[in-house]
């Protein structure tokens, strides 16, 4: 018997080499907490038991899991086909702990789904994979036949009469699906479009059928929690945290990568022990704590626990937990211009402001940039922070584009006001 | 140029390959995007011809199937090359240097964004952040992810087809 980690999530991850395989995946223990919960133990009691460990989701938001899935309707309630849809559209700029997750572990990923599907009483399981990450679809198909061939999945599995297929699905692209009722649009062979809430996926889902939408993460989680317990989990963590978190940072540190730590960790222990601080030549400006979509957090704020309380506190989030570093070689104005072309582009057109507004939004930053801006841009970018922020559009894409903008716009006028003052940009 | 503009119909294995994708899914729909990315794969792009069959064989009109290709960027609908190079461009790969990349690749292959080769080898399209941020920049070229990629790297890849070389 394996001992008791303190990092579950990456403890198979052998990297650069291949995944374990179902036999290795056991040898190490895996599997057991499927084998000894199906047809064991009362489904609703691993409800109560995730919402006990405090796990929040992964994929940006930090919203209580088992809350979310307390508010799918019983079985007796809502007769018929139950989905549960993993999220695994990781293409938020800067992000790639799934991917690490996918091809490091896939057997992980297939356990969580197990006794999460078994949780939720669901029947049918889909891994919606980004389009592109080609090896992670092929290990998930492998891992998927492997399990399938050793009565893990299928019908009736261990004799406990829970039924249950997993199926991957791979995207044509689009950042818009990682938003969960357009993923469910496009899982359904639509537009990646968001649907309005109420009702909740969890209601009315996939094909109208009650459905969780859940990020790979924070389903790999799970089968940990079933076998060590919610106290076992609640104590991993640091700075009045609980559980772990697969951070990473990339930019101009030394050794950008992925690093699964205890959640709380600061910020500052993340980039100058795992990340080996800044390259030869490069002093730190500020980071994007969790995606393009986060706001900026700056050099003197490092010591911050990467919780979503204590990111909160410094007007950003933890967002994914993979962080982007802007160093003093690179020009603050050129960066957001950046991520505003990310989000111009990948708005799915549906609601006016984001459509629009994104698009104004990064010729203005490129026009600044290239040294054409006028006085009355900064007043013209401020006034889109509101007109695109929170409760103004159908869904969270403009408002986390806007946290960069509004943030960058406080942290760094000067910067601007130089670029139109001087028309260039004193980078280059 | 190697493009073909027009594609032959439907043959029966394709036929029947559309067919195994709509059983996995409750609705013929939902296999869409799967039936549209196998197709491509087997003819680099989807025509107007090829979206119409397709589109017969799911129970949907071609406008609601075009509606569908239309948005996803990683279907085709008008020709590229025999390999596409998707060159990311978001933040992390911005800050290690794609510009310069994009630039090299343009003056080696002689395209720009959105534009083919000559020879019909490369198409070159804009992507987002390929999740693989500790390795920028990135690109992927056909169906391979190169990391740290420098302009010896592109040169390494780009090489001209054995026959081509004098």
């Amino acid at each position: 018997m394996s001992a008791i980690p303190r990092l579950p999530l990456t403890r198979n991850i052998r990297r650069g080499a291949a995944p374990f395989s179902r036999a290795e995946y056991e040898q190490a223990d895996g599997y057991l907490a499927v084998r000894d919960t199906l047809g064991k133990v009362e489904p609703a009691s691993l409800i109560t038991l995730i919402a006990a460990s405090g796990l929040g989701g992964c994929g940006g938001g930090g919203f209580p899991t088992g809350r979310k899935w307390q508010l799918m309707p019983g079985k007796d309630q809502r007769p018929g086909p139950r989905y549960l849809v993993i999220n695994a559209d990781e293409m938020e700029p800067g992000t790639f702990k799934d991917r690490l997750l996918l091809e490091g572990d896939p057997h992980q990923m297939i356990e969580g789904i197990i006794l999460s599907a078994y949780a939720l009483q669901a029947d049918h399981a889909y891994i919606f994979v980004r389009g592109e990450y080609l090896t992670a679809i092929e290990r998930l198909n492998h891992a998927i036949a492997e399990a399938e061939a050793a009565g893990l999945i299928g019908e009736n599995i261990l004799g406990s009469g829970f039924d249950l297929s997993v199926q991957v699905h791979g995207g044509a692209g689009r950042y818009i699906c990682g938003e969960e009722t357009a993923l469910l649009n496009s899982l359904e062979g639509r537009r990646a479009i968001p649907r309005s809430k109420p009702p909740f996926p969890q209601v009315n889902g996939l094909w109208g059928c009650p459905t969780i939408v859940n990020n790979v993460e924070t389903i790999c989680n799970v089968p940990h929690i079933v076998r060590y317990g919610a106290d076992w989990y609640r104590g991993l963590g640091v700075n009045g945290a609980l559980g772990t978190k697969i951070y990473g940072v990339s930019g101009r540190v030394r050794n950008p990568g992925t690093f699964e730590l205890p959640m709380g960790t600061p910020m500052r222990d993340m980039i100058e022990d795992h990340a080996g601080g800044m390259k030869e030549g490069y002093r730190l400006t500020a980071v994007l704590p969790g995606g393009a979509s986060t706001a900026f957090l700056m050099a003197e704020n490092l010591d911050v626990p990467m919780t979503f309380a204590d990111m909160a506190k410094h007007g950003t989030r933890l967002g994914t937990g993979t962080a982007i570093v802007l160093d003093d070689k690179t020009c603050p104005v050129g960066f957001i211009a950046n991520l505003q072309q990310f989000f111009a582009r990948e708005s799915c057109g549906w609601c006016a402001p984001c459509r629009d507004g994104l698009p104004w939004v990064e010729r203005t930053l490129k026009s600044i940039e290239a040294g054409e801006g006028r006085a009355t841009d900064l007043d013209l970018l401020l006034e889109m922070t509101g007109n695109l922020g929170p409760g103004r559009t159908f869904c969270a894409l403009a408002p986390g584009a806007m946290a960069s903008l509004q943030s960058g716009l406080q942290y760094f006028g000067p910067v601007f006001e130089q670029h139109i003052a001087t028309k260039a940009c004193p980078w280059t | 140029m190697s493009i073909v503009e027009r594609q032959p119909p439907l043959d029966a294995t394709e036929r029947a390959a559309i067919a195994e994708l709509i059983a996995h899914y409750p609705t013929a729909r939902a296999a869409a995007i799967d039936s549209l990315k196998y197709v491509q794969q087997r003819r680099r792009y989807v025509s107007d011809g090829t979206l119409h069959e397709v589109a017969h064989l799911l129970g949907m009109s071609a406008a609601e199937l075009d509606e569908v290709a239309t948005f996803y960027n990683l279907i085709y609908r008008k020709p590229v090359g025999e390999k596409v190079i998707l060159l990311c461009d978001s933040i992390s790969c911005w800050i290690t240097g794609r510009d310069q990349l994009a630039a090299h690749i343009h003056q080696r292959l002689g395209i720009r964004q959105g534009e083919t080769t000559a020879d019909g080898r490369f198409t070159l399209l804009p992507i987002v952040c390929l999740g693989d941020c500790d390795h920028a920049p990135v690109m992927m070229v056909g169906d391979t992810l190169h990391g740290n990629v420098d302009t010896a790297a592109l040169d390494a890849i780009f090489k001209p087809a054995e026959s081509d070389t004098p």
